[in-house]
């Protein structure tokens, strides 16, 4: 399948589940007994409403949404279940945080980079630690990632009461990222960042990775039958293993430094609204294909910049957008499992 | 409580029964008659329907076509505790046993209420001591032994107040002794009375204990006769498709009569033409050359259970080895070894840098099922690939071997998940031979597939050797063996010991270890 | 004298550590207790955390209105429906258990965080609800050190009591039992036998759930007072490795229970002796480190047998 022909199929389905979103959040609406027109309309609005609308509100959070869920769809198509994309991020943000603060008088073309590449190391490393506890001592990854998740949740809030908070000491967070070594905004008069830019490389960069590199086609096949790679293609399996938490882990520290050199400025508690849960929405709903993460993470991104809006204008709790996210992964999944019974057999 | 119907009066009948799994006709028209207090032999080759028509019996399929008789009473069994209620009982092949638990809790399953271990013991000493047989109740399966496991199944099936008991294919897994002892306990259950219905591929068997024969053909019964009106050609016959059915070997032009008289040649050809074989063989090519190299090399598994122990085998070029073995003697890390897919924890291996191996489960070690065919024709080395693929050349050489070995697919780009068992078979076992010039290990070629496929598998592995290759076969059919080996090994708890290629000389070596030729040595060949 | 008040005053601290770490236990044992019978029948239901907050809401929602049985009874109601959204798909279209309990968690917390801020407002008022009262047993409460701490707590706590030594019973002595392992362990065995493992599964599951909505309960009734957003705070998850230690037997998983409840009431112990030089953060992360740690030291048994 070519580039073009999987992302417009990828835009296809999105539209589709967007529609059977829309109706969901309108049951959920009617449900909680808000009224559903102009808590809808609040929600478009608040996505695509205007130019600032979309430029600063839902490609901005596109942006934290298809770095992570990169991670997310790298990793599962590895065969390994990554649940740890919030922490790894936090943990990206907060490893970019801190080497901010030695950048002192370094001109932007190094000390951007060198922000972004420690976020994304730490990530990686933050995600190792879970790779290490599967391959040495066979934890599984889906409850090690979340202990994970949450270590790195506490982890920020003591950083940011101790060592990294600002010179005042009044606010739980940290001092503000220097203007020149923010991420440069795009289009003047709103907040799009150049963050974007990167995502979309990225996301071209591990999609050709996947499809063209001998080491990419061996994660593939790893994650399908670990079994018949190991024996037939003589790979390696625990290592390719690792080499993907190692790469999924990076993505998602990548988003975390990208969103506090784009958007943030900032390191602080709630700092992630639970980017790395919605990403694994992001990727299921892509299948996990890396170019489709871009349209699915737009969709989300439009998803919480309306539910945000909502919230607002409409009075409507804005996690209502997890309800109906959760609710998406549920579809896909039955979607994907659902055939007709077969009547022959007893089923047991 | 069941009674046990009059001797000879038909107690199961099967009428026409016909099933289509999608567009796989697995029965078109199967009829079995079944009379208490006799032995029913149910033949026919891997794939003519002999389980799925047993899955009917005993309520795990509900055909689509036919009818079936109980008694004399048109039924249709819904489940397996209907077919239960009924008096049925079925041995799988592939035995339906909790590892943890022990044999009084296996026999317990399923029943109701409270559960006392005593009373349960008890009860199964009962059981098995009526039927004949010796079993522990407190043992627990993952303890015991195939033949005493296979025991626990029986008195499974036996517990349930059975008047007719279905095992399939019970004398596979069973060393030549044991598969005897199987055969003659179920000459006995059933001069007490109680009808079996015996599924076997295995013609000899068959003909030793049963009453009355049936051989079905691609879902078909195509005989039906008591056991002592036939003779074994006529039903080998009848399991390669009968004289109404004259197909073309699509492969080499062959007439079904010549593969049918090879067949039965090969199936009951005795020693002297085997060895005389072999000796002529070996004349012919003079000092061959080695390329598969085991001397005194032990496995050790993760369990610290040496799995094979300080065996030595030499292959060469030009030459066939066979390897016969009871399941879990050794054989599946000695294969591995030998095609470098294991490392020997002691003693020394020379095997070339590339060996191909093709492994009993496909689906699990050597296909990637939900990718096209070029990947897994990518696959073979890819743990040692670098850089970027190149996949224009991965798809021609998929062209290639799809050509040369006659795989039925829709091209390159089609799913391995779509094509059939023999054809996903005679993939892998290309891309292994493109792949590795010198040397092949292949584990239980034919399993699952039909005969054409099993046929055309023979010839790629004859042609290999033909060619300068050296072949190590191993199969869990020792007829399978004997036909294409040039030289026999027995394997025996982790031990290699050579054979003369003859049946019961492999089988001894397999059951005790006893020497066959050159106590363990394999100098030379003084056969 | 001296050393009567130190060893005395130690004493003490054992004795409330000791009450800290039942009370703390009890949610967890609960939730833990029902998904070891769910992984005994082969389903890890990760989405264990949804039906944990969902109890904690329902049993808010429903004590502020019929009292406290009626609390309990709401969140085990409501932890069993969210199982049952968790086994309509785990369980009846054999989707990926994993990814279908991630969803159910998320669902559940989005779901009760609308729920909560659309019926008490996202004002963040403070809410109280109807507490659990103790019981103290006659006699046996009056033992040294431990008679407060087993023999002084509310009703919910003494049903463990019975609950878990009945499971084990029920696991090794009954027909069910063993067709619930039969179907965890080697389901064609239970299929040949006549059971169907989809149904045990399901029953499995719906247990859990149940369980899982009494342990929400608890955390509300019995311990806070007052229901947070998120307060389940991975319990369903830690609960997961208490399975692991305790071996999947009840009794085991039990006392494993008591142990992750010890490391949590530390932290409250040592930020009651003002211990400030080690931030509180780290005690707060205790329990998952602790997960990780035992799921490591376990590990290579419990891949095993979750394979």
């Amino acid at each position: 399948m070519t580039a073009l022909r999987s992302f417009a199929a990828t835009t296809a389905r999105v539209l589709v589940l967007l529609a059977i979103a829309i109706a969901m959040l309108a049951v959920l609406l009617i449900a909680t007994g808000h009224e559903v027109i102009p808590a809808l309309s609040a929600m478009v609005r608040g996505a695509f409403g205007s130019y600032y609308a979309i430029t600063s509100a839902t490609i901005v959070r596109m942006v934290p949404l298809a770095l992570a869920g990169l991670a997310v769809s790298v990793a599962f198509r590895a065969g390994i279940l990554n649940i740890g994309a919030e922490g790894q991020l936090l943990v990206g943000a907060a490893a970019a945080t801190a080497i901010s603060g030695t950048l002192g008088g370094v001109p932007w073309f190094i000390g951007i980079p060198v922000i972004l590449v420690a976020g994304a190391m730490a990530g990686g490393a933050w995600a190792a630690i879970a790779g290490a506890l599967r391959l040495r001592f066979g934890v599984l990854e889906v409850i090690s990632t979340i202990m994970l998740n949450f270590v790195a949740q506490y982890l920020t809030g003591w950083l940011v009461r101790g060592p990294l908070q600002e010179p005042t000491r009044v606010n739980p967070q940290s001092v503000t990222l220097a203007p020149e070594l923010q991420l440069p905004v795009l289009l003047e008069g709103t907040r799009l960042h150049a963050g974007v830019l990167v995502v979309v490389l990225v996301a071209i960069a591990v999609w050709w990775w996947l499809r063209s590199t001998a080491s990419g086609f061996r994660l593939r096949a790893v994650g399908a039958t670990p079994t018949a790679a190991a024996s037939a293609g003589g790979i390696d399996v625990p290592r390719t293993l690792f080499g993907a938490f190692l790469v999924s882990g990076l993505l998602a520290g990548l988003a975390g430094s990208v969103e506090y050199t784009g958007i943030t400025y900032a390191l602080y508690e709630n700092f992630s609204p639970g980017y790395g849960y919605t990403a694994i929405a992001v990727a299921l709903l892509a299948r996990l294909h890396p170019l489709g993460v871009l349209a699915t993470a737009l969709l989300f991104g439009a998803l919480e910049a309306g539910a945000n809006a909502m919230q607002r204008d409409a009075g409507v709790p804005n996690v209502v957008v997890s309800v109906v996210e959760a609710l998406l992964i549920l579809l896909v999944l039955a979607a994907d499992r659902w055939r007709p019974s077969r009547a022959d057999e007893t089923g047991t | 409580m069941v009674t046990a119907a009059p001797t000879g009066a038909v107690l199961l009948s099967l009428d026409g029964i016909a099933h289509s799994f999608g567009r796989v006709r697995a029965l078109d028209g199967a009829s079995l008659q079944v009379r208490a207090g006799s032995v029913h032999a149910l033949l026919g080759e891997n794939g003519a329907g002999k389980t799925t028509l047993m899955r009917v019996v005993f309520g795990l399929l509900r055909a689509q076509h036919g009818v079936m008789h109980w008694r004399g009473t048109p039924i249709t069994m819904r489940s397996p505790s209907d077919a239960l209620a009924h008096g049925i009982g079925m041995v799988h092949q592939h035995f339906t046993l909790v590892p943890s638990m022990t044999v009084a809790e296996n026999i317990a399953l399923g029943g109701h209420g409270g559960f006392d271990p005593q009373q349960a013991a008890t009860r199964v000493r009962d059981i098995a001591a009526r039927a004949g047989l010796v079993l522990d109740p407190n043992a627990h399966v993952e303890d015991l032994p195939i033949g005493a496991q296979q025991r626990c199944e029986i008195v499974k099936a036996l517990a349930r107040d059975v008047t007719l008991l279905i095992l399939d294919e019970p004398t596979a897994v069973l060393a030549p002794a044991e598969a005897a002892e199987l055969l003659r306990w179920i000459r006995g259950y059933a001069d007490a009375g109680n009808a079996v219905v015996l599924i076997t591929h295995k013609l000899r068997d068959a003909l030793a204990v049963a009453d009355d024969i049936t051989v079905l053909h691609r879902g078909r019964t195509v005989l039906t006769t008591p056991a002592r009106d036939t003779d074994q050609g006529r039903v080998a016959d009848a399991m390669l498709g009968g004289a109404a059915v004259r197909t073309a070997d699509v492969l080499t032009g062959r007439d079904v009569t010549d593969i049918v008289s090879d067949v039965t040649t090969d199936v009951i050809t005795d020693v002297v033409s085997g060895a005389a074989d072999v000796v002529n063989r070996r004349a012919a090519s003079a000092l061959p050359r080695t390329v598969l190299a085991l001397d005194a090399v032990s496995v050790r598994d993760a369990n610290g259970v040496d799995r094979v122990r300080s065996a030595t085998l030499h292959v060469h070029a030009g030459e066939i080895v066979g390897i016969g073995a009871v399941e879990g003697a050794g054989q599946r890390e000695l294969l591995r070894v030998l095609a470098g897919r294991l490392s020997p924890t002691a003693g020394r291996r020379a095997i070339p840098e590339s060996v191909g191996f093709v492994p009993e489960d496909r689906h699990r070690d050597a296909l990637l099922l939900d990718a096209p065919l070029f990947e897994n024709t990518a696959l073979q080395g890819a743990g040692a690939r670098r850089g970027v693929m190149d996949w224009n050349d991965v798809r021609a050489r998929t062209s290639a071997v799809l050509h040369r070995y006659d795989v039925r697919a829709s091209g390159a780009e089609a799913l391995a998940r779509t094509l059939s068992g023999g054809n996903q078979q005679k993939l892998v076992l290309g891309r292994e031979l493109e792949a590795a010039r010198e040397a092949l290990v292949v584990e239980n070629p034919s399993r699952g597939l039909d005969f054409v496929a099993t046929d055309a598998v023979h010839r790629a592995l004859r042609a290999a050797r033909d060619a300068g290759m050296a072949v190590v076969v191993y199969s869990s059919d020792l007829d399978e063996v004997l036909l294409l080996a040039d030289r026999v090994f027995a394997m025996h708890d982790g031990t290699v010991i050579e054979c003369a290629k003859h049946r019961d000389a492999l089988g001894r070596a397999m059951l005790s270890g006893a020497s066959g030729i050159g106590n363990g040595m394999t100098a030379g060949i003084d056969a | 004298m001296q050393d009567v008040t130190v060893s005395v005053g130690a004493l003490a601290i054992a004795a409330g550590l000791l009450e800290a770490t039942v009370r703390t236990a009890t949610p967890l044992a609960y939730a833990a207790l029902g998904e070891s019978v769910s992984e005994r029948a082969g389903v890890i239901n990760i989405g264990l955390e949804g039906s944990i907050i969902a109890g904690a809401l329902s049993a808010t929602i429903a004590a502020g209105a019929i009292g406290v049985a009626g609390g309990f009874a709401a969140g085990a109601a409501a932890g069993l429906l969210v199982a049952a959204l968790f086994a309509l798909f785990a369980v009846g279209l054999r989707a990926d258990q994993i990814i279908t309990g991630t969803a159910i968690t998320l669902f559940a917390l989005g779901l009760t965080g609308t729920v909560y801020r659309t019926v008490y407002g996202s004002g963040g008022v403070a809410l109280t609800t109807p507490t659990a009262a103790t019981h103290a047993i006659p006699v046996l409460s009056t033992l040294p050190v431990i008679g407060r701490a087993f023999f002084a707590q509310p009703w919910v706590t003494y049903a463990l009591y019975l609950i878990a030594p009945l499971l084990a019973w029920w696991m090794q002595r009954t027909h069910a039992g063993l067709a619930l392992r039969a179907v965890g362990e080697y389901p064609q065995a239970a299929i040949a036998a006549g059971i169907s493992p989809r149904r045990t599964q399901l029953y499995a599951v719906l247990f859990a759930g149940a369980m899982a909505g009494l342990a929400g309960a608890t955390l509300v009734l019995a311990q806070a007072g007052t229901f947070a957003e998120g307060m389940s705070a991975g319990r369903g998850f830690i609960a997961i490795a208490i399975v692991v230690l305790g071996r999947w037997r009840p009794l085991g998983v039990a006392a494993a229970a008591l142990l992750f409840g010890a490391a949590t009431s530390l932290q409250t112990l040592f930020q009651s002796m003002g211990w400030t030089g080690i931030p509180y953060q780290l005690f707060l992360a205790v329990p998952y480190v602790l997960t990780l740690v035992v799921l490591a030291v376990t590990g290579k048994r419990s891949a095993r047998r979750m394979a």
